[in-house]
């Protein structure tokens, strides 16, 4: 039953850290409650209906259908998070001053909520999945199945209570700075989503180029213990990262810091607006 | 609408610079299947400097998680199914992988030479 709660813990913590950060993130921002609870149902959904198709989605693409998949699905996420920044860099402080002031949720617009929408329900999708098959696996096998998927059941639960925990400590950071906090936190978050999907497409044959290794620190952290998958999660930590990897995470922090720039600047052009 | 129109355009960038280098790959076939959730054979030897292509057949009715992070692979092989797993090109070494929902019998390496 505990191995059964570890691996579905595992698998729930990627999912939880990015929903955590996406909570805190919008924080202030009316309805973002529902479009993250949509967020969480539409990709929950999705988790078993691609764990049904999972057979299927393998075959397809001369057997690389599971990897152009994931790699897709982490590439949208990447654009939504870029989007986010950007609007935040924009609106972010008018927020922040609001919350300040009042203490309470402002009306601000609903943009960077259908984006962010989308990038909890991708994270839910990509994690979920595995815990489906996970679980289905547990059921099929019979016999001793019922205290494994109860230890599993135990690990979506003990995931949740992960998210929570993410949240509020977040919170606790002084409005004047969380949204520059979370700002970053999603930058690297998008990075680092960045640099698995180009693995993935490694792993699909589609872009093979530069797969060297840049450098081993597995000595330092081991991505399979729980702080090296936190990090490889929340920064995009990687102990072998190849330098096509290297380029998408670079890459990716310049592409997002450029649009912030370039949306922070606008206001100030049309001040009245 | 204008920021997601550069985000689009930032995107297809992106792609425009990832999809450029398609490059061919071997096809060295290599077979490994699961049984009981052990693989069989557990220790696969490749050639260095080279991609592999490696099959792996699940003959458990439970899927599982053809992992490995020395690999950079991560991939689910349902029940009753096959799987491609693509590695390489590797320098040599040994370079363990798992059956991530059965870590305890489910061990294998592939062996680079």
């Amino acid at each position: 039953m505990l191995g059964a709660l570890i691996i579905v813990f595992r698998e729930v913590i990627e999912a939880g850290l990015i929903v955590g950060i996406v909570m805190a993130a919008t924080r202030g921002v009316a309805g973002r409650g529902r479009m993250i609870a949509i967020g969480v149902a539409a990709g929950a959904l999705g988790a078993a209906i691609v764990a049904i198709f999972a057979g299927a989605i393998s075959q397809a693409f001369h057997g690389a259908g599971q990897e152009l998949f994931n790699a897709c699905v982490l590439g949208i996420a990447v654009v939504m998070l870029m989007w986010h920044n950007a609007w935040m860099a924009r609106h972010g402080r008018e927020i922040a001053l609001e919350i300040k002031q009042v203490g309470t949720a402002v009306s601000e617009g609903t943009k960077p909520l259908t984006a962010l929408g989308v990038v909890v329900g991708l994270a839910v999708l990509r994690e979920g999945s595995e815990v489906v098959l996970f679980l289905y696996g547990i059921l099929a096998s019979g016999t001793s199945g019922m205290a494994l998927f109860v230890g599993g059941v135990l690990g979506i639960a003990a995931g949740a209570a992960f998210t929570a925990l993410t949240y509020f400590g977040l919170l606790a950071i002084p409005s004047r700075y969380i949204f520059s906090v979370t700002s970053w936190l999603i930058a690297l978050l998008a990075a680092g989503m960045a640099a698995q999907s180009v693995q993935f497409l490694n792993n699909a044959g589609l872009v093979t180029a530069l797969s060297n290794t840049v450098w081993d620190t597995s000595w330092l952290l081991s991505e399979g213990s729980i702080p090296g998958k936190l990090l490889h999660t929340l920064i995009g930590y990687t102990e072998q990262p190849s330098q096509m990897q290297l380029i998408a995470y670079v890459g990716t922090l310049l592409v997002m810091y450029v649009l912030m720039r370039i949306a922070r600047y606008r206001p100030q052009r049309h001040a009245a607006a | 609408m204008r920021l997601s129109a550069a985000s689009l355009i930032t995107a297809a960038a992106l792609a425009s610079i990832v999809f450029v280098p398609l490059v061919a790959h071997a096809a060295d076939d290599i077979a490994v299947s699961i049984t009981n959730h052990k693989f069989e054979p557990s220790e696969i030897k490749i050639p260095a400097n080279k991609r592999v292509i490696i099959t792996v057949t699940n003959n458990d009715a439970t899927p599982e998680e053809f992992e490995s992070r020395t690999l950079k692979v991560e991939k689910v092989i349902p029940g009753k199914s096959k799987g491609i797993v693509r590695v390489g090109p590797l320098k040599p070494g040994h370079y363990p992988f798992v059956g991530e929902y059965h870590e305890d019998s489910a061990k294998g390496a592939i062996v680079v030479e």
